[in-house]
């Protein structure tokens, strides 16, 4: 990317006002978010979750970041095509992929085993920012529980199964409207 | 002096220097960007990349008088008085074109090609291309084919700089690539029945500035942003490339050969860009290992060193037999060793594997049938510290007709094992036998003492090749667990405080013996000639020094 891409919007900081560099009253601001909260309780509108008694409502699950799962294409076969660029991505190094070529005519690359050390994930979603194919993404899975670290490590046989029961409930990105406006509709609720 | 003027600035040539504009440019610190030139091969300024405009100075007026056109850097001499503009609104715009152009027919499918992070085009597109693609072409899979054995050519992703068919014809002297088809249609082939199957065939992947030609055992393995690169030199035969050791997470995926003018110029052959593998074979002996009760039983370090420590001076009568493979350094160390138990320790020189002949390639590169990095290394030393050279079959029938009294350490080493089932009787005449080997072989199995050694390129120090060229390296991965490296064997046996460094041992050689006396101080990059100082000192002191060696 080059610096005069006509795609690029440069912005400054904005200086801070007389109000914010004098401190107090941002902090007596932000305190009140926890008073409205505290007086809710009080009145009896608890807004804490008992989980696992009670299942959280996860308000916006096309952007939530859950447990990954790998996405099919058309023909059911994997997406991703074994570019690296997650594992590159990923600031907790818990992706491990060896590519291969692909058995397909139409594709060149395609992972031959792909695994994520789902105790190791931080679940911070730069890996389904730098996929070029959209081939990975995270859901709104997020009670992720095993009885060994083994069971943690995910490969691509189970990542595939993650799509499979999730595909009829979050659509991948590319076949939904901008992530952004959704985003912003949720914002706006 | 010549004198060229690049943009703002002055560049002095030496009085008949012959540079072209893309390297008068680099003295003055300007990069022009480039595809087809290579400065191994011949000019055919055919990717217009390097256009700059040109022009003459006048010495008498101080007037310029520019060409009307933009010409190719690459193709023109840097002559007295030559001006070359390397970034004016004209230039930039004929290199935005010719960027533009080759992304016209070109994949864009970075993502998984293997090239993407050390790609030119990408690089330059980055530099000099239109931020935004005015064609609408959507990114495609390159068409594919297998050029030979170990290369597949991807066949859209070509830019048609022809580096690698030029190289073909000049360097390797076999002409198997061609350019098929015309105009926008041109293609990379070869013949029917004539793969790319030349000895040299590896390095038309280094060439190639984009990802169209690829080493199928790379393909898809690493992405290259992982790989950390050391420099270091090949083990392979004696020519000792200067290469890279392309490593991730100790494990090594390729080698690349580094531009060395006194060796190996741009190149290196097959064998020895593909002579790694044994270095991470299962195989490997990762554990010392002692004779008792007749059997070799492994033993952690500790035992190792207090056992030697303890029957070194006992055992007495010591020959220390140094290994083609060892580095100068830990070859000194040995030979000081087996000495400071026993003051008149032989030292002699192992066996020195050979494969067929020298094999030379038109440009002059070679590939020598002597298959060990540093035999003129241990030789000069074992010659220095001897007085004269003991090879190992003087040795070995000095011990047929008078075995041994002592101990024997043979510092192996070798990759492939070159002991002949008499070698194994001859040795095991020792009182006390220690063998350092990479993979269980006849004559450690007879060992009293059975040490792992290091493969080339986990040692560290220097080698000295055929042309009495020495070269320093690091290590460039860790070896396995369990195997130390010669130099960390003989510096704890020595005694010598800290941990072992070749750089001062190295000093210590140069300081002591005439013949490394070209090794002191600062190592360049391309390695020494030991010969210039013997040369250069008058023969008495050269021969006095020998002898009091
Ligand atoms: S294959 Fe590579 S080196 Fe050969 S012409 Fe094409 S771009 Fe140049
Ligand atoms: S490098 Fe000069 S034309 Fe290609």
């Amino acid at each position: 990317m080059q610096e005069n891409d006509p795609n690029i919007r440069w912005v400054d900081e904005s200086p801070l006002s007389a109000r914010e560099r004098l401190y107090l009253p941002l902090f007596f601001e932000g305190l009140t978010t926890t008073l409205r909260h505290l007086g809710r309780s009080l009145a009896g509108k608890v807004v804490t979750v008992s989980y696992p008694d009670q299942e959280p409502k996860i308000d916006a699950p096309l952007i939530y970041r859950g447990v990954h799962r790998l996405n099919r294409d058309e023909q059911g076969r994997v997406k991703c095509v074994a570019c690296f660029l997650c594992a590159t991505a990923c600031p907790a190094h818990c992706i491990d992929i060896v590519a291969a070529e692909s058995p397909w005519p139409d594709r060149e690359k395609y992972p031959e085993s792909f695994t994520i050390d789902e105790l190791r994930c931080i679940y911070c979603g730069m890996c389904e920012e730098a996929c070029p194919v959209d081939a990975i993404e995270l859901t709104s899975l997020y009670n992720l529980t095993g009885r060994s670290r083994e069971e943690m490590i995910f490969d691509k046989e189970k990542l595939l199964s993650v799509y499979d029961q999730t595909k009829d409930k979050e659509p991948m990105r590319s076949q939904r409207q901008s992530t952004g406006s959704y985003a912003a509709e949720h914002n706006r609720k | 002096m010549p004198i060229v003027y690049i943009d703002d600035k002055e560049v002095h040539l030496q009085q008949h220097e012959r540079l072209n504009g893309i390297q008068a440019a680099a003295r003055a610190g300007v990069q022009i960007p480039y595809y087809c030139w290579h400065p191994g091969l011949s000019v055919v300024a055919s990717c217009r990349m390097c256009l700059v405009e040109c022009g003459k100075r006048d010495p008498q007026t101080g007037q310029i008088s520019m060409l009307p056109k933009l010409v190719p850097a690459c193709q023109t001499p840097a002559t007295d008085g030559t001006v070359f503009l390397t970034n004016s609104d004209r230039v930039r715009e004929a290199r935005a074109m010719v960027e533009e152009d080759l992304l016209l027919r070109h994949p864009i499918d970075c993502p998984i090609c293997d090239k993407a992070g050390e790609c030119r085009l990408q690089d330059y597109h980055f530099l000099h291309g239109r931020g935004q693609r005015r064609a609408d072409i959507k990114p495609f899979t390159s068409r594919k084919r297998s050029l030979g054995p170990t290369i597949t050519l991807f066949v859209d992703r070509c830019i048609m700089c022809s580096r690698c068919v030029r190289f073909c014809r000049e360097i390797a002297g076999t002409s198997e690539l061609m350019v098929v088809n015309r105009g926008a249609h041109e293609e990379i082939d070869v013949f029917p029945g004539f793969p790319l199957s030349n000895k040299l065939a590896g390095n038309v992947v280094d060439l190639c500035p984009v990802g169209a030609l690829a080493d199928k055992d790379f393909l898809y393995r690493q992405r290259v942003w992982y790989l950390k690169s050391h420099p270091h030199v090949c083990a392979g035969c004696s020519t000792g490339c200067s290469i890279y050791v392309d490593q991730n997470q100790d494990r090594i995926w390729r080698l690349r050969p580094r531009e060395n003018p006194h060796v190996n110029q741009w190149w290196m052959c097959d064998e020895g860009r593909y002579g790694w593998k044994y270095v991470h074979d299962p195989n490997r002996i990762t554990a010392p290992c002692r004779r008792q009760e007749g059997q070799l039983k492994c033993i952690d370090w500790d035992t190792v060193w207090a056992d030697l420590e303890t029957q070194l001076p006992s055992v007495g009568g010591w020959t220390a037999v140094l290994s083609p493979f060892q580095t100068v350094e830990e070859a000194y160390l040995l030979a000081e060793l087996v000495r400071s138990v026993d003051p008149d320790a032989t030292i002699a020189v192992g066996p020195i594997p050979s494969q067929g002949r020298d094999e030379r390639f038109p440009n002059g590169f070679t590939i020598r049938a002597e298959k060990c990095p540093n035999r003129i290394g241990v030789q000069t030393l074992a010659g220095q510290l001897q007085g004269e050279l003991l090879s190992w079959e003087e040795l070995k029938s000095r011990w047929k007709s008078q075995p041994p009294e002592g101990g024997l350490w043979i510092a192996g080493g070798y990759p492939a094992s070159p002991w002949q089932s008499d070698d194994v009787e001859v040795a095991r005449r020792a009182r006390l036998l220690v063998v350092q080997e990479l993979f269980p072989s006849a004559l450690g199995a007879v060992a009293d003492y059975r040490l792992p050694a290091a493969a080339f390129v986990e040692r560290e120090g220097s080698y000295v090749n055929v042309h009495h060229r020495l070269q320093v390296f690091q290590w460039a991965i860790r070896p396995p667990r369990g195997v130390y490296h010669d130099g960390h064997i003989y510096w704890k046996l020595l005694g010598r405080p800290g941990l072992y460094r070749s750089a001062p041992v190295l000093q210590e050689v140069a300081e002591r013996f005439l013949a490394f006396a070209a090794a002191k101080g600062e190592i360049p990059d391309v390695g020494v000639d030991l010969r210039i100082v013997q040369l250069a000192e008058p023969a008495e002191t050269v021969m006095t020094s020998i002898n009091s060696a």
